[in-house]
């Protein structure tokens, strides 16, 4: 690791401040970045600390939703009564990340910023234009077995790691911020994320010095919700390929069914078309079939990552089956 | 090694000698084990007391020092092991004001104030904590690098569990408490790995002390 100063923010917008100063890095949690300062892919020289700032209430919104403040951990935002009851996807995608250990460190906000597990990403001898921009994605003709099928480009197909994140995008949920100035912004969790397209450094749509304070779901959609993560092993792994379902159907017609999917892209990637085009369908093999079909539309393998297109397919399938089950 | 140089002289044996009331020279005395971690740039230092075991312990650390480091290196309490050292398989495991985190993923200076419990901390005197007791009874461990990170994490797991908190592997979310399973158990202690494959034995020991009686 190499050397930095060290200081507590005292207020959101005292961090937000603080952030925009040359070198200066936020760590919440700290499980991630720790271990990229000690790998020396992160280099800051000043660590603004915001685990204390009181950020770590879940609150019921008017309108029956839940605004979760930044700092809540994991492990309390999966364990909470209300998200359990009526967000049991969020609850199960948490509790699919990481390590219990982990999960009590790592933050609501942090899990939103968490970097990409690429290898290349990680290993500061090889090329990636992530963390080097213009230096060349190693990925691309390497081991790539973790990457993306959909979503990327020639100078980076890296994918996005958080289970947390997928579970959002199907819940709609929106991301709060707040800047030095002490403005306050919301941002729709589908606009925050970035594809690489040709600058892959740029990760978020977070505006210098932009703090985030909380997220805000909306009161939750009718429906069966699910969690589904394919992994390497059976805990403690990242997602090869994961789907956050809520499918309302009754009498084998599905009424609505909207669709997040982790592992196949930098950010977590949910399907319009395919939500349509189950839309009013008839439960079964070929609507869901046909649903697959619309997800991966354009969905390309580099080598080591080709088993993911038939694997979506397959655990798609799974998961409405299972969904619309009577 | 230039016999001048004296940085790396200490032996294990000084450094527990000296470690319980090491002053800021020691402190900033580098081992060979740290031969990696030369330091970048300036070196900062900063003030923590951290209340570990129930002991005040107020050390002058550099601010890289992981809460790990500052436990083995500067407060001699080696019962924490660093396997990884990348928060993958929780031999460092110890709890912060009774939750279980992996001790090498986070800084000392972010503990100030906080109640730290090692495997040092579990016993009563002489009398074993229960899972102590229990991994021995079940002979939960063989070479038992990863055995006090074990301990450490079935201690905050057993608490979690007995709170409520679900796991992946709790079939219904809304249920609670959910009942200690062996699949419970494994899922809930998924972050402890066990080169020996000591794992069916740990979860019998762990499952022995969380069954009510």
């Amino acid at each position: 690791m190499k050397a930095f100063t060290y200081q507590r923010a005292e207020t959101a917008a005292h961090a937000a401040a603080l952030a925009t100063e040359p070198g200066a890095k936020i760590i919440a949690g700290g499980t991630n970045l720790l271990d990229l300062m000690k790998l020396q892919v992160e280099t800051p020289t000043q660590l603004i600390d915001v685990s204390r700032l009181p950020l770590d209430r879940i609150e019921d919104t008017i309108d029956g939703g839940l605004r979760v403040g930044a700092m809540v951990r994991n492990s309390d935002l999966a364990a909470d009564t209300r998200v359990r009851q009526r967000y049991g996807v969020l609850s199960r995608a948490l509790l699919a990340g990481a390590s219990a250990q982990l999960r009590y460190k790592a933050t609501t906000g942090g899990n939103l910023l968490q970097r990409t597990r690429c290898y290349y990403f990680y290993d500061i001898t090889k090329p990636c234009n992530k963390r080097e921009p213009g230096s060349g994605c190693a990925a691309l003709a390497g081991f790539n077995r973790i990457h993306a099928v959909l979503g990327a480009s020639d100078q980076c197909i890296a994918t996005h790691p958080s289970d947390m994140a997928v579970a959002m995008r199907a819940l709609d949920a929106t991301v709060e911020t707040v800047d030095a100035a002490g403005a306050t912004r919301s941002i729709p969790i589908a606009d925050f994320h970035r594809l690489p397209g040709a600058t892959p450094q740029v990760e978020t749509n977070l505006r210098a010095g932009e703090f985030i304070t909380a997220f805000i779901l909306p009161p939750p959609p009718p429906g069966v919700q699910i969690y589904r993560k394919v992994r390497d092993r059976a805990s403690y792994a990242f997602a090869l390929v994961s789907v956050a379902a809520i499918v309302d159907a009754a009498g084998g017609r599905i009424r609505q069914a909207r669709l997040a999917f982790g592992g196949l892209a930098l950010k977590p990637w949910r399907s319009r078309p395919a939500e349509e085009s189950l839309a009013g369908a008839s439960a079964g093999g070929p609507a869901f079939e046909a649903a697959a079909g619309a997800v991966l539309e354009g969905a390309r393998g580099y080598g080591g990552n080709d088993f993911k297109i038939p694997l979506t397919r397959r655990t798609l399938v799974a998961v409405l089956t299972q969904a619309t089950r009577t | 090694m230039d016999e001048n140089d004296t940085r790396v002289w200490f032996t294990r044996r000084t450094l527990l000698e000296t470690g319980a009331a090491a002053g800021a020279a020691l402190m900033l005395t580098r081992f060979p084990a740290a031969a990696l971690e030369e330091p970048q740039g300036e070196t900062a230092v900063t003030g923590v007391t951290l209340q570990v075991n129930g002991q005040a312990r107020a050390l002058e650390l550099d601010t890289r020092t992981t809460l790990l480091d500052a436990l083995r290196e500067h407060l001699a309490l080696t019962g924490s092991k660093k396997g990884c050292d990348h928060g993958q398989c929780g031999a460092c495991t110890v709890l912060v004001d009774g939750r279980r985190i992996n001790s090498c993923l986070t800084l000392a200076v972010m503990h100030d104030g906080q109640a730290i419990t090692t495997i040092e901390g579990l016993a009563d005197g002489a009398t074993l904590h229960p899972l102590q007791a229990a991994f021995i009874a079940h002979d939960g461990f063989q070479c038992g690098y990863c055995t006090s990170g074990q301990i450490c994490s079935a201690a905050g797991m057993l608490s979690e569990s007995r709170a409520g908190m679900p796991s992946f592997v709790t079939e219904d979310l809304t249920q609670s408490p959910p009942e200690l399973t062996d699949a419970e158990i494994r899922e809930r202690m998924s972050g402890n790995i066990c080169r020996c494959a000591a794992y069916p034995n740990i979860v019998a020991a762990i499952k022995q002390v969380g069954t009510p009686t």
